[in-house]
């Protein structure tokens, strides 16, 4: 284990005092920038990990000997700006690796390539569809400019509507001044993006399948919807808002996989004073006199601290850490219904050699970005049909990356990793999930690369499946989303994770609420850590 | 030599034009630049001066192939031009040319370009940037077929005093008749092209537009034919630096095209650019942005667009100061400078550069009411030895330079 990406601490080092001023549940991206929020305040902080390593989704692990793989969350995207400045990331040595290309294998032997260069882009469209080269570069300077106009609302605490605190005003005031600055198009093509599936938004501009397909693919990752479902537009405007800060590096590879994103949080953390114990896993919040006042491991050891903010998923958080007596009902109702239905599983490879696309022969630069599975938008709409009845989809969509084509210390020389996000595999298969299952869709996925990437299977020389089951049991996420709770319409903004309670506050005081279940939703972004400390923080002044 | 790999697939390069094969044999200082998505000559020699003062003594022979280009035909041509651009499209005769710029509904510029009458049901029209989606919109309805030649057509400019006489000794029929902004169809090197006399550098010339596969002999003829007349290949650097002196904007330099704004105040009119002579209020019926656009007309633009002469004495002075003689750059700067008045910013240069032929330091800019009137005294912001320093100007109607023989 490299240790610049996971860093295991002994759980029974020389335990200090028992009592903190804050106790965070969970070392992921979020609970380490909550616990580095809190202790840049002067708090006395506590991060409690289950797992012997720190990075919760966000970890790269050595699979195999010699091949590390981001294990589950594999690009970085959204990492807020502010959060690498105020936490000094690139110090603690965080480096982003540009991902400069996606391309689609089509069925007939060619692709379809888009590249961060926004002339390439439009050369390699033009040469399949002259109609779509010219609506491409209308579509993204809109979708820009929706994704810059919803920007500022991400970084904001949702206001309630229905609340007349002073705060809520201020927020509602704020949000309305701001939808006043946007021209009158701008505001109805928001309310468009958020009502519209992908598949209707992008037949209003293209015609080329792979493009469509590729471009619908993106508003359907970690939902539980197919590209025709109402409301994934928004979803795929949510990944695009990651390519509006391209300029700053924000989207792209972390250097030595994902794990080397937490591993710089964790860096900067410590640095702070945070104290990160890993192999604590948490049993129970600890309340007294009505407030959150601490948390008893399973292995009976307690904390205390006036803060207790849980990073964990909202099932977990508020269904399992704290008794329902200390929750209103229609909470843990709210709570209890939140769908977290995890529909997509990850498949890492390791490879002797590097896989040769009939479409892309030999070693170009093609092979150092994204390859989506996604010739279609019925493709990917099949995909879903499998898994609406309990399936994992026969012929997958994929976004498939070769890390150790962009970052050489990924693999031995001359050897790869491949890393295959894959949907849809449904957390609840009909019969459950067992491991000839699990082999099955192993197989499904490679069979599906195969037909693409002939010498790939022979290459293999070491193979993970992960099932949104194994994301659960591993890392931790009820139900296995990798958001934490489905980017639905009505499981975002102010109703995430409940109504009422957006505000990174619980209904139990001192306990707070910072993960990809909190708005504004999930990626490797940290707004969730940063905003729950900074809630837990004027809360205590 | 070691076989290219799969990195060097051109495919993952900028387009090359169809004069790529003259150009790169003749860009030894290899300075190219991105236009249009291709890749054009910045300049063939290491400065530009040579490359100007052929645009203004001899003639300069200009690849602008990268220029979007669409052709647009049947029944309801005339009237979906007509429809999209502020001026009388229906006056438009056969073999003339247009200069128009078009809006949005809002009244604010999204491209400009010429239009050209090929035949009573047939135009061509070249743009900055893609309008195939925009033409598609619009012509719902209409009985025309818009059809994307950007790639099929190459184009070259010869421009300066001798451009003339090159082509009369070259072309099958002489250009001597052809009028400022008109086109005929003529013959080259045995191929097929047509001629129109227009240009961006605001002297005499001539436009030429041909089938791409005949752009490696039509360019031989030309530059064989010209020999005796000092033809100069001439990159785009020394055609910005004489556009400038024409008074001629650039989309995305001296304007946002509406579609590329990220908020409204980025954007421009017509009338703030100085096309207000291409909007016809009086013209027939509906066209996009009209409604916007006699709003404006009656309540007065908000900017002008204008040039800037800077004092060249106010120069001298700042320079002095610090022991320098006036430093400036040798070609036009796109870069956004400042310009103040009594104190208070009232806009801002988008193009600098120095002119040779005026010997003079000049600017377009954007000037805010009621600052835009001729002769208005103003200063712009230079930087002195990395020190910021206020210069003299005086705002001069477009364009600086205008030679008589440009129209004659």
């Amino acid at each position: 284990m490299e240790e610049a990406v996971a860093v295991a601490t002994v759980s029974n080092a020389a335990a200090s005092a028992s009592r903190y001023d804050a106790i965070v549940i969970g070392a992921g991206h979020n609970g380490m920038i909550a616990a580095a929020y809190l202790a840049r305040a002067g708090k006395k902080v506590l991060v409690l990990e289950r797992r012997e390593i720190v990075g919760g989704a966000a970890v790269t692990e050595e699979i195999f000997p010699g091949y590390r793989f981001s294990e589950f969350s594999y690009v970085v995207s959204l990492l807020r700006p502010e959060i690498i400045r105020d936490l000094e990331l690139p110090r603690h040595g965080l480096k982003i690796l540009p991902l400069p290309s996606t391309v689609t294998p089509m069925d007939d032997g060619d692709y379809l390539a888009g590249w961060d260069d926004h002339d390439l882009t439009r050369r390699e469209i033009y040469r399949h569809s002259p109609r779509d080269a010219e609506a491409y570069d209308e579509y993204s300077r809109v979708m820009a400019r929706a994704a810059k106009a919803i920007k500022p609302i991400i970084s904001l605490v949702p206001p309630d509507p229905s609340s007349m605190s002073w705060r809520d005003l201020k927020g509602l005031l704020k949000l309305a001044r701001y939808g006043a600055s946007l021209g009158e198009q701008d505001l109805y093509r928001i309310s468009k993006l958020v009502t519209q599936s992908s598949a209707d938004l992008l037949e209003e501009w293209f015609e080329l399948d792979p493009l469509k397909g590729t471009k619908a693919a993106s508003g359907i990752i970690g939902t539980y919807l197919g590209p025709r479902s109402p409301g994934t537009a928004y979803v795929l405007l949510h990944h695009y808002m990651g390519e509006i800060d391209g300029a700053f590096r924000a989207w792209g590879f972390a250097k030595n996989g994902t794990g080397g994103v937490t591993a710089a949080i964790a860096a900067s953390a410590r640095a702070l004073g945070v104290e990160i114990r890993t192999g604590a896993a948490v049993h129970k919040v600890i309340v007294q006199g009505g407030r959150a006042a601490g948390v008893a491991l399973e292995n009976g050891d307690e904390y205390l601290a006036g803060i207790v903010l849980s990073a964990a998923d909202p099932k977990r958080s508020f269904l399992q850490f704290v008794d329902p007596q200390h929750l209103p009902d229609e909470f843990t109702e709210t709570i209890r219904l939140f769908r977290v239905r995890g529909s997509s599983g990850k498949v890492n490879i390791a490879l002797s050699e590097l896989p040769q696309f009939t479409c892309l022969p030999g070693e170009g630069p093609l092979h150092r970005g994204a390859i989506s599975i996604s010739p279609s938008i019925d493709y990917v709409e099949r995909a879903y049909d499998d898994a609406k009845y309990g399936e994992f989809s026969r012929r997958p969509y994929m976004d498939v990356i070769i890390p150790s084509m962009i970052d050489r210390d990924m693999a031995p020389p001359g050897h790869h990793v491949m890393s295959c996000f894959v949907q849809y595999a449904p957390y609840d298969i009909a019969g459950g999930w067992d491991d000839a299952k699990r082999d099955a869709f192993g197989e499904t996925v490679i069979a599906t690369l195969e037909r693409y990437a002939p010498n790939l299977r022979r290459a293999i020389v070491g193979l993970q499946v992960i099932t949104p089951k194994d994301i659960e049991r591993i890392a931790g996420i009820t139900g296995g989303n990798i958001f934490h709770g489905e980017l639905l319409l009505h499981q975002l903004f102010f109703l995430r994770p409940a109504p009422q309670w957006a505000d990174f506050r619980t209904p139990l005081p001192g306990y707070y609420f910072g993960a990809a279940g909190a708005h504004p939703g999930g990626g490797v972004m940290g707004a969730a850590g940063k905003l729950a400390a900074e809630a837990a923080l004027e809360d205590a002044r | 030599m070691p076989a290219l790999s799969a990195f060097h697939h051109p495919r993952y390069q900028l387009r090359r034009t169809p004069f790529h094969e003259r150009t790169s044999q003749l860009c030894l200082p290899h300075n190219w630049r991105r236009w249009g998505g291709c890749l054009v000559v910045g300049s063939y020699d290491l400065g530009v001066e040579r490359e100007y003062w052929a645009i203004r003594n001899h003639a300069a022979l200009i690849d602008v192939s990268p220029l979007m280009k669409y052709q647009i035909e049947g029944p309801d041509a005339a009237r979906l031009l007509h429809k999209l651009t502020p001026r009388d499209i229906h006056k438009l005769a056969v073999g003339q040319v247009y200069y128009t710029g078009w809006c949005d509904d809002d009244g604010k510029l999204i491209d400009d370009g010429t239009i050209t009458r090929l035949g009573e049901q047939s135009f061509r029209l070249t743009a900055a940037e893609p309008q195939l989606r925009w033409l598609a919109m619009n012509a719902v309805g209409f009985d025309v077929r818009v059809l994307e030649i950007t790639e099929q057509v190459a184009a070259l400019s010869l421009q300066g005093p001798k451009s003339r006489a090159i082509l009369d000794r070259c072309c099958a029929s002489p250009v001597t008749g052809l009028r400022y902004f008109r086109m005929a169809p003529n013959a080259l090197a045995g191929r097929a092209v047509t001629i129109s006399r227009t240009g961006y550098t605001g002297d005499l010339g001539y436009e030429i537009w041909m089938d791409a596969h005949d752009a490696l002999p039509v360019w031989d003829e030309l530059m064989a034919a010209g020999d005796d007349y000092g033809i100069t290949p001439c990159g785009i650097l020394a055609m910005d630096m004489a556009r400038v002196e024409a008074g001629l904007f650039m989309l995305d330099v001296d304007y946002t095209p509406a579609h590329h704004a990220w908020v409204p105040g980025q954007k421009s009119s017509p009338y703030e650019m100085g096309l207000g002579w291409t909007v016809n209020l009086g013209k027939h019926g509906y066209f996009v942005g009209r409604r916007a656009l006699e709003r404006e007309h009656r309540a007065g633009s908000a900017w002008r667009f204008v040039g800037l002469e800077v004092e060249w004495e106010s120069l001298e002075r700042a320079y002095a100061a610090v022991g320098l003689p006036p430093q400036i750059p040798a070609m036009a700067v796109r870069g956004s400078l400042p310009v103040y008045k009594a104190g208070r910013q009232v806009g801002y240069a988008s193009t600098s550069t120095w002119s040779p032929v005026l010997k003079k330091y000049i600017a377009l800019a954007h000037l805010e009411r009621p600052h835009y009137e001729p002769d208005t005294s103003v200063t712009v912001e230079i930087t002195v030895e990395h020190r910021r320093r206020q210069a003299a100007a005086r705002i001069v109607t477009l364009p600086f330079y205008e030679p008589e023989w440009k129209k004659q």
